[in-house]
């Protein structure tokens, strides 16, 4: 598997870290008075999609950037990254 | 009553419901063909060496069930116990087998804690000589060992058919009829089916059949690959597992040497995986045993794995009433499939959960109760 | 065929005389005895030329085995090659290329190839049915694991492994390209040529050593010359381009994601041994953008009684023999043909002098240019007929029993020549998960959903004719680089004729009475088939595992399809209907040495020095692992009998004069930016905003889930400057941490962060006379008084232009620094200190004394933060901030994490003076019995403590605070050192902090 890197190009697996799906950028607020069941479903619970999964990946042995990678858990196939902490987006064709 | 995946939690499920609990009116149904699940895709290991109290009783039942099941179900799974042999390469390694071997010994499992030359006595095959991580013993269950996988799919299969359960094959669950909070029966690609009870035995696929029922599930799939060389002359005595890398191995009857790893890592349900992992167990396979250098990797395949935040399974009652979940089995469902089923079928004919699985409930994760035998976190591709 | 040594070596000068080099005489051993052959030949050409026609024994009958092919779907002749440390078992004889003094030995018999025990096994044979193991070894109930199965595991397995370590050495490689082409035959050269004219990046992979395919093997023509003249003059075309790479000896077994392929280069694995600095082989991760897939196809046999027995070999198998080695593989043959194409084995084997008594095929009708071209060579042909049954034993086939229409006949024969047709290998197109499409024209597979980038052309895409096939795969080639940018004008297609290829399926003859094998690996015969079907073993996955059809070292080549069929007309089902087993890689099996590359050994992981290692080693440390580095565990002198004398005495040394340890290991993180302090108020359970500049703090993280991630102590150098120190074992995980908290939380944050532990090199001076060994090395310009300097505090000082760091910090309990140069400086400031430090009577101590130290401190290391505990569990949860929000905090909450009977830290001693204390123990009630139902705890860390003249530890209890005082037992089954202890505080020396503040 390679991913788009949007800073590095198209880089082999070997060098990002996985994390798990996107919403995991989304921390809850922790001043909300439900937080306590708000951090549950954000710490465990998953959507865990079989087909489109947005993904955290951490290109750890590139540019340090982590990654949102949009790819479908049936087939592999990556449909693009951008970096999480922008929306600039990459897709595997540019 | 209807249980869903005639994988090999699915098959022991419906047995030991006929078998202790006199239900035959059971439809086991599976979306593919019956063992198609891990059950027909793993690397055959039984073993009770667990840490920690959640999991010790319950896997230790599993392997006493594995000692006495070939008579119980009168088909020759090819249980072998050639031992399970845990190597360690570090003073704090040991010290932690210890706490293991230890937890194992007060739960009446057999360990042995070794040093290096009683290891060596044992498997002389093995790196001493040049090890980035040399061996310095290892943990030893010598009740531990491998098992026919195949055979145990149709062994359960024979003996839940025998006893009036119906298996339908190439049965896929669409939709789950659910009214006023409680179960009531299924819909699949094969019909309706009316259920005053379902059980959930779907492994990767649950986070789809738990959503069916309205549930956000804490699991993960996951690909798994495994190994399989092609056939030698008798070489390694029982399982090996390596403690500075992912790595373990055994040699099947037939002569391959079945070995695995780790998780690729990242969701996936397409059953095969990629080259990194390949090439980081056989990095260990060659750390450990260097004279396997010419021997030919086979075959490999990938199975779809529901890892659980804590790395520790689920057998359950759910929010939904009369719809029970056994789950999270991460990569080590296979040694577990006696006693999932012993424990699955007494939770769905009492209600009750049995006592050696009580601590796998769905809501350990919200309460705090977790059981991470690896200290990983919620992260389930650590587990 | 004058040559004793080689009867079967057609002469030089014949109509077929083959293309070895006859020049190249080779020596070689089959079971110890000597053979000949020539360079050009494999390991089997060159054995059908010394009339060597047993090679092997089955696998479960131990029934005689030939050869049977002549490529790698081999599933008869396999040996094990070389000898000692190289021995390869499993290798198939038609694969390897003769060299000189190659050595090879029949495997899977006992004690000899001709003479074998085991084949006692056919007589037994009802008992080795498919699905044996299940039912025939059951009671009694001991006798499996007894008697049958170590008795299977002996007969079981082929050839034996190595016993002695590898000693050959393997490289992984990358490659990228535009168009990746995998197979040289007619399709793939032309494919080749046309992507390389575009000017494409190509990669030509052949697995053989020579490029052609089949093309070496047929008496076809390409522009009126023989077909190998064109696939020699497209390689020297391919060879001559900039932009093309060949690579023969290459085989592609694995197409994996985002058009990634594996492929394994055979670099040395035709001579003897690799030469020095050269790798056995090299293992290809290439990135190709399209992929041209022109495996080729393989031929299916025919499963009839005997077929199994030496002689019966592939039609197409006798053609390669003929045209490409010049051997004949038999005097006397039958072709026992389905389609078009096993006639031509008949016309090369009556080219090459041999009689062919019949060709023999089921079709009522064929092309009359076929018959009139056999009966010209006075074959006779049988149409409608079938091989009933081939007989013959050890030595070969000695005859045919044929049936045609109803009659029998006996045709004397040495050779039987079989083709059922063609299967396109389609493996390559199935790894990403494709599945393959029936094709009823073909009576076979051919590839159906390609994966992306890849495109199929000639006989792996069912094109079986010549020029079909150099046209598809010349305009693959074409497209495959148009694709990626590239195009050129089209060249004018090479001529060549579409010979005749109709196929009539026939998978079995159903007539045979004997043996009929499907599998001849595995000795899955068409009974087994029958048998599964009976069982209800019926779905391939079903009939696959209860017989183990397609599951030996050949993965089915020549079985699966035939199994299936029969399967399916067992059952009624259509072929579509059906379907086939997915492959997987690798396509070809791959020596687990070639995927471990160099990482073996010592080298299995990278060794992380740290500066000072050097200085370490010649100071007689005992290194030890830390993650991936090394450090210097304890530092013997002469006379210490044992490594705990030495500990103890650096111990004592520490504590009363002065010690320097390397922790250049901690992870460091430089992290700086006006929201530095704020990023780390979210990050550590307590507070870093408050810290002021020049001082450091200790601090604890969790991860989300609450639990503790690690700790460490964190200065402030200034307002939008800190410097974190992390465990060793987290240190890139602590790092990735905080880039994800920063980058996908709060990337509002102005702060920024990088390792920094690689840069700088750091020494623990600890003991009271810590400071005059530091002011001694800064000289007297440098105050390092305790107000200039107190605990806790944190300073650049120059040190003679050199940028230094100091901290007053202590994990000892010592007075104590760590001193921080530049990684560059880290060797020579190490030396000058520990010149000082020993002028002062002190010592170095590695990590043992350091251990054993923290152990007398009560501070946690890694085997308290082993992700199991929270920050209460070790007394650590007063600096839980409850002012602010941070990472872990709500999680924490879980009131199980809150639960007070949670194990917490304390301190054990040894009841019995001197009794030594084991971590790993578990803790019970003074008293009870060893269940566990009585397990409250266990024992973290254990030392033996100089300062308290005896052995401590720390442990994790039940209630453990409000126990001190209380005498528990420790239970140790694994060291059989059970004994009782007593709780007491986890600190054991100077539990005030009098000295760290002196």
């Amino acid at each position: 598997m390679r991913i788009p890197c949007p800073f590095c190009g198209v880089r082999d697996l070997t060098e990002f870290t996985y994390l798990g799906d996107a919403s995991l950028a989304q921390r809850p607020d922790p001043a909300s008075p439900d937080a306590a069941a708000r951090f549950h479903e954000y710490v465990h619970l998953r959507d865990n999609p079989a087909g489109l999964h947005d993904e955290l990946w951490y290109h750890g042995g590139g540019c340090r950037s982590w990654l949102t990678v949009t790819r479908n858990t049936r087939t592999h196939v990556i449909e693009g990254a951008k970096l999480t902490r922008t929306s600039k987006s990459w897709t595997a064709t540019s | 009553m209807v249980v869903v995946g005639a994988g090999g939690h699915g098959l022991a499920t419906a047995y030991y419901l006929a078998k202790n609990h006199g239900i035959s009116n059971v439809a086991l149904i599976e979306k593919g063909w019956l063992g198609g699940g891990n059950v027909g895709r793993n690397t055959t290991i039984i073993r009770s060496n667990y840490l920690l109290p959640g999991n010790e009783a319950f896997y230790e039942q599993s392997l006493k069930l594995w000692e006495g099941l070939e008579q119980d179900f009168n088909y020759n799974a090819m249980v072998s116990q050639r031992g399970v042999l845990n190597l360690y390469h570090s003073d704090a390694q040991r010290d932690a087998y210890a706490r293991r071997g230890n937890a194992m010994r007060l739960h009446g499992a057999d360990a042995e804690l070794l040093d290096r030359n009683a290891v060596k006595a044992m498997a002389p095959f093995l790196n001493f000589d040049d090890a980035r991580f040399p061996i310095q013993g290892g943990l030893l269950q010598r009740r531990g060992g491998t098992a026919r996988h195949d055979a145990v799919a149709w062994g359960f299969a024979r003996g839940a058919s025998d006893r009036g359960v119906d298996i339908i094959e190439n049965c896929e669950v669409v939709g789950l009829a659910i009214e006023d909070g409680r179960v009531v029966g299924l819909k699949t690609t094969r019909g309706d089916i009316k259920a005053k009870k379902v059980g959930l035995a779907v492994a990767g696929a649950t986070s789809q059949l738990g959503a069916m029922a309205g549930l956000r599930l804490p699991i993960e799939s996951h690909v798994l690959q495994a190994f399989v060389s092609e056939g030698l002359k008798p070489l390694v005595p029982g399982v090996i597992t390596f403690g500075a890398g992912h790595f373990y191995v055994s040699q099947s009857d037939k002569g391959g040497l079945v070995f695995g790893g780790d998780i690729d890592g990242y969701n996936s349900y397409a059953r095969r995986g990629n080259l990194p992992v390949v090439e980081d167990v056989c990095e260990s396979g060659m750390a450990l045993m260097p004279m396997i250098g010419r021997v030919r990797l086979l075959r490999s395949w990938g199975g779809l794995m529901d890892m659980s935040m804590d790395g520790s399974p689920i057998i359950d009652r759910t929010p939904v009433e009369n719809l029970f979940l056994n789950c999270g089995w991460c990569y080590g469902g296979f040694k577990a499939t006696p006693a999932s089923g012993w424990c699955f079928a007494h939770l769905i004919a009492t209600g009750q959960s049995h006592p050696n699985a009580a601590a796998y409930r769905l809501d350990r994760f919200a309460s705090g109760a977790v059981i991470d035998e690896k200290g990983a976190g919620a992260q389930p591709n650590l587990h | 065929m004058s040559d004793m040594a080689q009867p079967n070596r057609l002469p030089a000068g014949g109509a077929i005389e083959g293309r070895v080099d006859r020049n190249r005489p080779l020596a070689f051993t089959f079971d110890g005895k000597s053979y000949s052959g020539y360079a050009g030949d494999t390991l089997a050409s060159a054995l059908i030329a010394a009339g060597v026609k047993l090679i092997g024994r089955s696998f479960k009958y131990h029934r005689p085995r030939g050869i049977f092919s002549a490529g790698p779907e081999e599933p008869n002749a396999l040996i094990e090659l070389r000898g000692g440390a190289r021995r390869e078992p499993n290798t198939r004889a038609t694969t390897i290329e003769l060299y000189d003094g190659l050595e090879a030995a029949s495997q899977n018999r006992w004690p000899s190839l001709a003479f074998d025990i085991l084949a006692i096994n056919q007589i037994a044979s009802p008992l080795f049915v498919g699905g044996f193991y299940y039912k025939t070894f059951m009671w009694p109930a001991s006798f499996w694991e007894k008697v049958y199965e170590p008795l299977i595991r002996r007969a079981a397995g082929l050839g034996r492994a190595s016993e002695s370590p590898d000693p050959d050495h393997y490289e992984k490689a990358y490659a990228f390209c535009d168009v990746l082409v995998v197979g040289s035959g007619p399709a793939g050269l032309a494919a080749a040529l046309a992507a390389g004219r575009s000017g494409a990046r190509v990669i030509l992979c052949e697995d053989d050593a020579q490029l052609g395919g089949r093309l070496l093997s047929e008496r076809q023509t390409i522009d009126d010359a023989p077909a190998h003249l064109f696939a020699a003059a497209a390689g020297g075309e391919l060879r001559s381009l900039p932009n093309v790479c060949v690579m023969s000896r290459t085989q592609v077994f694995g197409a994996y994601d985002s058009e990634v392929y594996g492929a394994l280069e055979r670099v040395a694995d035709h001579v003897t041994a690799p030469a020095a600095g050269v790798p056995r082989q090299r293992f290809w991760h290439i990135a190709a953008k399209r992929c041209v897939n022109a495996m080729g196809a393989t031929e299916r046999p025919i499963v009839f009684g005997g077929n199994d027995r030496p002689g019966v070999m592939l039609a197409s198998a006798v053609r390669t023999y003929l045209n490409r080695f010049g051997v004949l593989p038999g005097r006397k043959a039958v072709v026992f043909t389905t389609n078009d194409d096993g006639w031509r084995t008949a016309a090369d084997l009556v080219a090459a002098g041999a009689q062919v008594e019949a060709v023999v095929d089921p079709r009522a009708s064929v092309d009359e240019n076929l018959t009139k071209a056999a009966a010209a060579g006075g074959v006779r042909v049988l149409l409608g007929g079938y091989i009933v049954n081939v007989t013959g034993g050890a030595r070969g086939v000695t005859s045919a029993i044929v049936s045609v229409a109803g009659k029998r006949q006996i045709l004397t024969a040495d050779l039987v020549a079989v083709s059922g047709g063609w299967n396109p290998q389609v493996a390559l197109t199935t790894h990403r998960g494709g599945k393959p499409r029936w094709s009823d024209a073909l009576s076979t597979f051919v590839p159906g959903d390609l994966p992306d980038g890849m495109t199929v052309a000639g006989a792996a895409n069912g094109d079986l004719g010549l020029a079909e096939s150099l046209r598809k795969g010349s305009e693959a080639g074409a497209a495959a680089a148009a694709a990626c940018g590239f195009s050129a004008a089209p060249a004018p297609q090479p001529r060549a004729e579409d010979e005749p290829t109709a196929v009539a399926p026939l998978w079995h003859v159903a007539e045979s009475r004997h043996k009929a094998f499907v599998d001849l690996q595995n000795d899955v015969t068409a009974d087994d088939i029958t048998l599964a079907h009976a069982e209800g073993f019926r779905s391939i996955e079903h009939l696959k595992r209860y017989t183990t059809l397609g599951m030996a070292t050949d993965q089915g080549k020549t079985s699966n399809l035939n199994g299936h069929a029969m399967m399916a007309a067992l059952t009624g089902q259509a072929m579509s209907d059906v379907g086939t087993i997915l492959s997987r890689p690798p396509h070809q099996p791959v020596a687990i040495g070639a995927f471990a590359g160099h990482h073996r050994d010592r080298h299995f992981r990278p060794t992380r020095h740290t500066a000072g290692h050097a200085w370490a080693l010649e100071n007689g440390a005992v290194m030890v692992e830390a993650g991936p580095w090394l450090r210097p565990q304890y530092f013997p002198r002469s006379g210490e009998k044992d490594w705990l004398t030495t500990v103890v005495r650096e111990v004592r040394t520490v504590r009363s004069v002065v010690g320097v340890c390397d922790v250049s290991t901690l992870g460091r993180i430089d992290i700086q930016g006006r929201d530095a302090a704020a990023f780390l108020d979210r990050v550590y359970v307590n507070t870093f905003s408050t810290l002021p500049v020049g001082k450091a703090r200790y601090g604890v993280m969790l991860r989300e889930d609450g639990f503790v991630m690690d700790d460490g102590t964190t200065s402030r150098f200034a307002e939008d400057h800190y410097v974190m120190s992390t465990t060793t074992a987290n240190a890139a995980k602590i790092m990735q941490h905080l880039e994800f908290c920063h980058q996908a939380l709060w990337p509002e944050l102005d702060v920024s962060m990088v390792s920094v532990t690689e840069q700088w090199s750091q020494y623990a001076v600890a003991g009271p006379k810590a400071r005059e060994l530091l002011m001694q090395l800064y000289g007297p310009d440098v105050d390092l008084s305790n107000d200039a300097l107190p605990y806790m505090g944190c300073r650049e000082i120059p040190l003679r232009g050199i940028p230094t760091r100091l901290f007053r910090i202590s994990f000892s309990g010592e007075l104590a620094y760590e001193l921080a140069v530049p990684a560059r400086y880290g060797a020579a400031v190490l030396e000058a200190l520990m010149a000082l430090c020993g002028a002062l009577g002190g010592c170095p101590y590695g990590t043992e004394a350091q251990s054993v130290m923290r152990i007398e401190k009560g501070h946690v290391a890694g085997n308290e933060l082993n992700g199991q505990t929270v920050a209460r569990d070790l007394g650590l949860g007063r600096m839980m901030s409850t002012k602010r929000d941070y990472i872990g905090r709500v999680m924490a909450g879980r009131p199980a994490l809150m639960a007070p009977d949670r194990p917490t830290l304390v301190g054990i001693r040894p009841v019995e003076k001197g009794r030594r204390l084991t971590a790993g123990a578990h803790i019970l009630p003074g008293g009870a019995a060893a269940v566990a139902a009585n397990d409250q705890g266990y024992v973290t860390s254990v030392a033996y403590s100089p300062t308290c003249e005896g052995w401590i530890g720390l442990a994790l209890v039940v209630n453990g605070p409000a126990r001190h005082g209380e005498r528990v037992h420790a239970f140790d089954a694994m060291r059989n050192n059970d004994q009782d202890v007593v709780i007491c505080s986890p600190v054991f020396v100077d539990p005030e902090g009098v000295r760290l503040r002196g």
